[in-house]
């Protein structure tokens, strides 16, 4: 009897279809949405993530579409992310039938946003997503920022207080992404994982990295992560997510089978 | 076939419950505030999210309080998550709050559980926990169990928790830190901590066997 750790396959989503870059920029396409989504749900995903990285309004629809589709067809929870700036971005896309949002760039403009929306909707649905970089010299204690737009803008912000910024503001789950890892297929940056994880009484969803089923073993044991988060690896069929959740399980983690 | 009123005070995704329901087999789901089709329908479900304030409020605001003291013992009722727990008479959220105070008891602070701070366990409880299904008067599981396993996951997501009074009343426990009780039943009303909307197979299960329940 205990709380399983969660494996959440993470849909980018451009204009409708799935794609995924590489540290951001690389696009591959890897399929319709909802078709991608209904496969993980059926494969036994505990969560299904679905950033938007579209900029244009009529991308917004499109986004808004795909999540009435998408939840009509997918029976786990489903959190949705990407251009929300207000309170009325979050209605629309809740009503919609996401079950939470994630909020990015909004927050780091005005954090305040974050404790708004949580005041609104509850904490169970505000998830604060997080990109950091590591900004110490090689050898340094690991130091880390928020970067926003991609990765192309610092902050200055140092990512551990922003967590805990954010979670004291009433977010209720960190989406704590590595951009130094993304698209690397190198692993996650654990010192980052475990220094937000332990900053934060929230739980903590590790993304960024993932090239083989070690690295989610690795996220939860090593960097103390509650859920793992991955793309590629899951998209372009390297591994189904019941061979994830076997993986984890022979090492010890209590996985949903 | 069964007509289903979601109860709509403003608060939470309806959406998904109503998607959910219609996928096993609801003929008629109406998201709903209005008294009337409420009345008229077989079958009742109060959702609920956020904050326990604003739900109460909301309640109140849109007349669902008094839609649900009236027609609770006489249809079908299920409750979700704080749905759950507004059946209780008081929570300790936002500085304490009276519920519709149905069943006597409290809803309190995953916070202020000793084991969950020492064990650094995080609030909110977020995730697949077990279920462990509670025999009725009868001897039996509840009737909403049929076709799932005892000790099935189910999705929750709270940072408060049920703590009823009436003793039978429990049909379902969980354990986060202390064990408690995430599932209670009476009469034609039955409530879950857990979303079983959001909870796949085992949850849609529990929504089949809700449809097809005859108190």
């Amino acid at each position: 009897m205990s709380l399983a750790k969660r494996i959440i396959p993470c849909l980018d989503v451009d204009q409708g279809r799935v794609v995924k870059g590489v540290k951001f920029l690389d696009i591959r396409d890897a399929g319709d949405p909802v078709e991608v989504a209904r496969r993980y749900d059926e494969q036994g995903a505990d969560e299904i993530t679905f950033l938007d990285i579209t900029a244009s309004v009529e991308g917004r629809d499109t986004m808004v579409r795909t999540v009435e589709r998408m939840a009509s067809e997918v029976f786990v929870p489903l959190t949705v992310g990407g251009g929300i700036r207000e309170v009325a971005d979050i209605r629309r896309l809740l009503n919609a039938g996401a079950d939470k949002v994630s909020i990015n760039s909004a927050a780091v403009k005005r954090p305040e946003f974050v404790a708004e929306a949580a005041d609104r909707f509850g904490s169970q649905c505000i998830v604060a997503a997080i990109d950091a970089k590591r900004v110490s010299a090689p050898g340094e204690p690991g130091r880390w920022e928020i970067f926003t737009h991609g990765g192309r803008n610092r902050t200055g912000i140092d990512a551990v207080a922003w967590a805990a910024k954010l979670a004291g503001y009433g977010a209720g789950e960190i989406l704590l992404t590595s951009m130094d890892a993304d698209g690397t297929k190198a692993g996650y940056d654990l010192a980052l994982v475990r220094a937000i994880s332990d900053a934060v009484n929230v739980p903590v969803i590790a993304s960024g990295g993932v090239g083989n089923l070690q690295h989610l073993a690795d996220g939860i044991l090593e960097g103390g992560a509650d859920a793992v988060l991955a793309a590629s690896i899951f998209h372009f069929g390297e591994y189904t997510i019941p061979q994830a959740k076997d993986y984890l399980a022979e090492r010890g983690i209590i996985m949903r089978r | 076939m069964t007509s289903v009123a979601v109860l709509d005070y403003g608060m939470g995704n309806l959406h998904s419950v109503a998607k959910a329901l219609e996928k096993v087999g609801a003929s008629r789901v109406t998201v709903t505030d209005d008294p009337a089709i409420i009345r008229a329908a077989d079958r009742i479900v109060l959702p609920g999210q956020g904050a326990m304030r604003d739900c109460m409020a909301e309640m109140r605001a849109h007349g669902i309080d008094t839609a649900v003291r009236e027609l609770v013992g006489d249809k079908p009722l299920l409750g979700i998550c704080v749905g759950m727990q507004a059946l209780l008479a008081h929570s300790e959220e936002n500085g304490g709050i009276d519920g519709l105070g149905i069943h006597p008891g409290a809803v309190r602070f995953f916070s202020d559980v000793p084991a969950v701070r020492e064990q650094h366990l995080k609030v909110p409880h977020m995730g697949w926990n077990n279920v462990r299904q509670l025999p009725q008067a009868d001897g039996r599981p509840h009737p909403l169990w049929d076709g799932i396993a005892d000790g099935a996951r189910f999705y929750f997501v709270h940072s408060y928790y049920c703590v009823p009074e009436q003793p039978g009343l429990s049909a379902g426990e969980c354990e986060y830190g202390l064990p408690f009780s995430c599932a209670i039943a009476e009469g034609s009303m039955f409530a879950v901590q857990f979303h079983p909307e959001k909870s796949a197979k085992d949850g849609l299960r529990l929504l089949h066997n809700f449809l097809r329940w005859k108190p």
